[in-house]
């Protein structure tokens, strides 16, 4: 059976929604394939709008990985707008495709990547656009398996309700695997229907079924025990790595936007993992180990990819790109190949020490320059041993006063609020680093015309990270530590001038923090919230913490719990948390281990220079460090 | 954001070339906003390899200029933009080149070697043919009559700036009820659908195929039909005769233009 086309019916709509162009699909780089030709079809999705989702690069890859198989077909979607959600819905217009204009429904797999937890309410708008039910247990043989991803997919549980499956880590060879079991399944005539293809997925012990664990909960609030709920269901699931980054150049043909997105650039990730080992940050503790990507490999990537889609800015991603243990000689690689040509490289790197100045200045040689950031994280030395982002105030000092003397007039520098065991002091601490900023700098660049932008942003604590027991601060602490901050900013006029403060507002971090460290109850919540209207929760515009608020109050109440039982209160060491059943390689004894060398104020090293700190990952996925020198050089174009 | 005060000067070779292009877009995309194209422009240009020049200074931009586009939604077979290269090519190279990197629904439909004067300065008009479904052809022609006895004919628009009133009935110099088109639109059978010739004389601010309707909706207290399909059917400057001149024509006669087959 054929799949018609739902774009006549999309075309009638699509004169009175901004962006039109945003839904047309037909952009460079964007593949259709006969559906009748292939035997499993992806619906990959980025629940954000287009411009936002377009340039992610883990939906890019995956749609290249799969479109490469022959008979493997995968389109992309993403979360309409609301003026269009509204006239789909007077219409009867379902959730679309934007390569061909497929209904999602008719996919075997809806494939949906989670960067941030606040996406969660527009997973529940495409499903029901999609025809598809909300619930997983409601769901049959004619519906898509719903699979999720990304960062925000290691703890899956306030979404559990809503999917099929979960899969952790990198993606390349997870939906290979995947892929392989659904054609084997239909080619033998579905055998035990939808659940007969959940359990084989669930038997590979690195896919997890939510349905097929049974969550139970202590009178107190916490976690019982998770147990699976049927035989061949393994009680951990392992997370995906994959190795050899230089085997998988992907993308090699980016989807090249028509509408405006928010990068508008060739993005190479010149290497996956990072072992700095900050505290606070999820990303560095679920991607371990760091595997490099050559620099001959990223040459070839950047040559091809600007090639195929005729961008003109080139970032090196990573979590960590100064890091890289051939980063001069690709940067300088790089600028000589592409000097005198109108193409810009950006490497978004936060260290604070001088080898960043002279990275931004290698890359700058060709004419467009980027600003530069630092990011301290911690306004104490005390703070940031807890974080354990080691970097001393007079090194901090010398670097940026460094950047004004080479000419920069403005700086970023980044820094968290609410961060466990803060004080006043150490917030404040931020205000007399940017006078002493300030005042280095003028010096330096014997001028008066410098200035720095001090960035606050509420720290939440993650799930698989030392912090995921500790007790996020109450926002009214936040907002009245950033008000002394601004306070004691401005207390010298002259300097006060010269810095400028930006953070965000303390609100949508409280609900981005039930949902980060959320068990099964939460889901009710999302529910509730998305039925009330709920929809784009990282826009400021959308996002209504009253509704979240009320939700909360009406579906844990119940429980005998509410929001700060999820985001203020402090774990204890042997409180089974939501996601403890999900392995993502690092020994939870580590992280406890680590949790209270922060607060012992001790610091951890990087086993990349250091040697192993014993966090478990290598040999719990029988993987070790993949990384450079490799004394190769790029050569002229 | 973190320039640095003595800025290297770029040094960007000189335009040796101008090429006069004429464009459409089609299809679906037809919902490409004029910037939507322009980035799709520029990286076409990246792709097919033609050598583009760039305007000097810190953030060199690609030496490309535009005739006024159309709006947002409507279709065009006589868009007109003009390249500057910074080494010479033969313009029907360009032509093949630039048309086969564009996404599919943008068409470059001939090139020619820029002669003297300045684009604008062939340009004061348009053709168009808007297709109405949802409005008859009986009712078309009442609306039509009303239409061009009027003088003046006053509707809003909101604009960047704010509601603006315009008349609607001054720039245009032709409306008439076409004969019917084939196909049924959007693919709905038993929908009637008429079509409309309009030629309007390009003023500040702009006329468009859709204000037109607002005013012939409001001279003949019409229903609210679906939306227009307008297409620019050419640009170029009205003579005497009400005939179109050609934008390109004068530079045609040069000996290297070199058109696409239609």
């Amino acid at each position: 059976m054929s799949v018609a086309s739902i774009f006549p019916k999309l075309e009638r709509l699509l004169p009175y929604v901004s962006k039109p162009i945003q839904y047309v699909g037909g952009e460079i780089g964007s593949v259709t394939k006969d559906w009748e030709a292939t035997a499993v079809r992806w619906a990959l999705m980025y629940p954000d709008t287009y411009e936002v989702g377009l340039p992610n690069q883990g939906i890019q890859i995956l749609y290249e990985v799969l479109n490469g198989i022959p008979d493997v077909l995968a389109e992309r979607t993403y979360a309409v707008r609301l003026d269009l959600e509204a006239l789909m819905r007077q219409h009867g217009v379902p959730q679309f495709t934007h390569d061909s204009h497929r209904p999602v429904g008719a996919f075997d797999l809806f494939g949906v990547s989670f960067s941030t937890e606040l996406g969660f309410t527009n997973l529940l708008t495409a499903l029901d656009l999609a025809g598809i039910p909300l619930a997983s247990e409601d769901r049959g043989e004619e519906h898509p398996i719903v699979v999720i991803g990304g960062h925000a997919a290691f703890n899956p549980e306030p979404i559990a309700d809503f999917i099929d499956a979960v899969v952790l880590g990198d993606g390349e060879e997870a939906v290979t695997e995947i892929t392989d079991l659904v054609r084997a399944w239909k080619a033998a005539g579905r055998p035990g229907g939808r659940d007969g293809l959940l359990l084989e997925l669930a038997g590979t012990g690195r896919v997890y079924v939510p349905r097929f664990y049974d969550v139970e909960y202590a009178p107190e609030g916490p976690l019982r025990r998770v147990v699976p709920n049927r035989a061949g269901v393994p009680s951990r699931v392992r997370k995906y790595t994959t190795t050899d980054l230089d085997a998988w150049p992907y993308p090699r043909q980016p989807v090249v936007p028509l509408a405006e997105t928010v990068h508008e650039r060739y993005a190479v990730e010149i290497f996956r993992g990072c072992t700095r080992g900050c505290r606070f940050c999820q990303a560095g503790m679920i991607t371990r180990p760091v595997r490099e990507r050559s620099i001959t490999a990223i040459g070839d990537m950047v040559e091809r990819g600007l090639t195929n889609s005729g961008f003109c800015e080139v970032g090196l991603l990573s979590l960590s790109s100064a890091d890289h243990s051939e980063i001069n000689e690709i940067c300088s690689g790089l600028s000589d190949r592409y000097a005198g040509t109108n193409v810009s490289l950006s490497l978004p790197s936060t260290r604070v020490d001088a080898f960043n100045i002279t990275l931004a200045e290698q890359l700058a040689r060709n004419g467009r320059r980027t600003g530069l950031t630092f990011a301290p994280e911690g306004g104490s030395e005390r703070i940031r041993k807890v974080i354990n982002k080691t970097v001393s105030e007079d090194d901090l000092i010398r670097t940026v006063a460094t950047a004004y003397a080479e000419g920069w007039r403005q700086v970023k520098l980044y820094f968290m609020c609410g961060l466990p065991t803060e004080t006043d002091e150490d917030v404040v601490q931020i205000a007399r680093l940017a006078h002493a900023v300030i005042r280095a700098g003028r010096a330096a660049a014997g001028s008066k015309d410098i200035r720095a932008t001090v960035s606050i942003g509420a720290f939440i604590p993650k799930p698989h990270t030392p912090f995921q027991w500790a007790a996020a601060a109450d926002p009214a602490v936040v907002d009245h530590r950033i008000g002394l901050l601004k306070q004691v900013i401005n207390s010298d006029r002259s300097l006060g001038r010269a810095i400028g403060i930006r953070y965000s507002d303390g609100e949508p971090g409280v609900v981005e923090g039930l949902l980060a460290r959320g068990d099964r109850r939460v889901g009710a919540v999302v529910r509730r919230v998305w039925e009330e209207g709920g929809r784009f929760d990282g826009w400021s515009e959308h996002f209504s913490f009253a509704r979240w608020q009320k939700a909360a109050q009406e579906v844990l109440g119940p429980w005998g719990i509410d929001l700060a039982w999820y985001t203020t209160r402090e774990r204890e060491e042997r409180e089974i948390l939501p996601w403890d059943h999900l392995d993502a390689g690092l020994d939870r004894q580590w992280l406890w281990r680590e949790w209270q060398d922060a607060l012992a104020e001790t610091e951890q090293d990087d086993c990349r220079w250091a040697g192993c700190t014993e966090c478990g990952v290598c040999p719990s996925q029988d993987v070790t460090i993949e990384m450079g020198p490799t004394g190769r050089r790029l050569l002229p174009l | 954001m973190g320039g640095k005060r003595r800025q290297p000067a770029s040094d960007q070779p000189p335009v040796v070339q101008r090429l006069r292009v004429r464009y459409g877009k089609r299809g679906r995309m037809r919902f490409a906003s004029h910037r939507d194209f322009a980035r799709a422009l520029e990286r076409a240009i990246v792709r097919a390899a033609i050598p583009i020049a760039y305007s000097q200074g810190f953030s060199p931009h690609p030496k490309i200029s535009y005739a006024s586009a159309a709006p947002t939604g409507v279709s065009s077979l006589a868009e007109y933009l003009e390249l500057g290269l910074r080494e010479r090519m033969v313009p029907s190279q360009v032509a093949r080149a630039l048309d086969a990197a564009l996404p599919v629904g943008f068409e470059v439909l001939e090139v020619a070697e820029a002669g003297q004067g300045s684009l604008a300065d062939r340009i004061d008009s348009s053709v168009w043919t808007v297709e109405v479904p949802g409005l008859s052809e009986r009712l078309a022609a009442v609306a039509v009559e009303r239409f061009c006895a009027a003088e003046r004919i006053c509707v809003e628009r909101m604009t960047k700036r704010g509601l603006r009133v315009l008349d609607v009935r001054g720039p245009v110099v032709r409306l008439a009820v076409s004969a019917p088109a084939d196909a049924a639109p959007y693919g709905v059978e038993g929908l009637p659908c008429a079509i409309l010739d309009l030629v309007v004389r390009q003023v500040t601010p702009t006329v468009r195929p859709d204000d037109v309707l607002t005013g012939l909706r409001a001279v003949a207290d019409l229903e609210v039909f679906e939306a227009p399909r307008a297409t620019r059917l050419a640009q170029g400057m009205l003579t005497a005769e009400g005939e179109i001149v050609d934008p390109l024509a004068a530079d045609r006669g040069m000996a290297c233009a070199g058109a696409l087959s239609a």
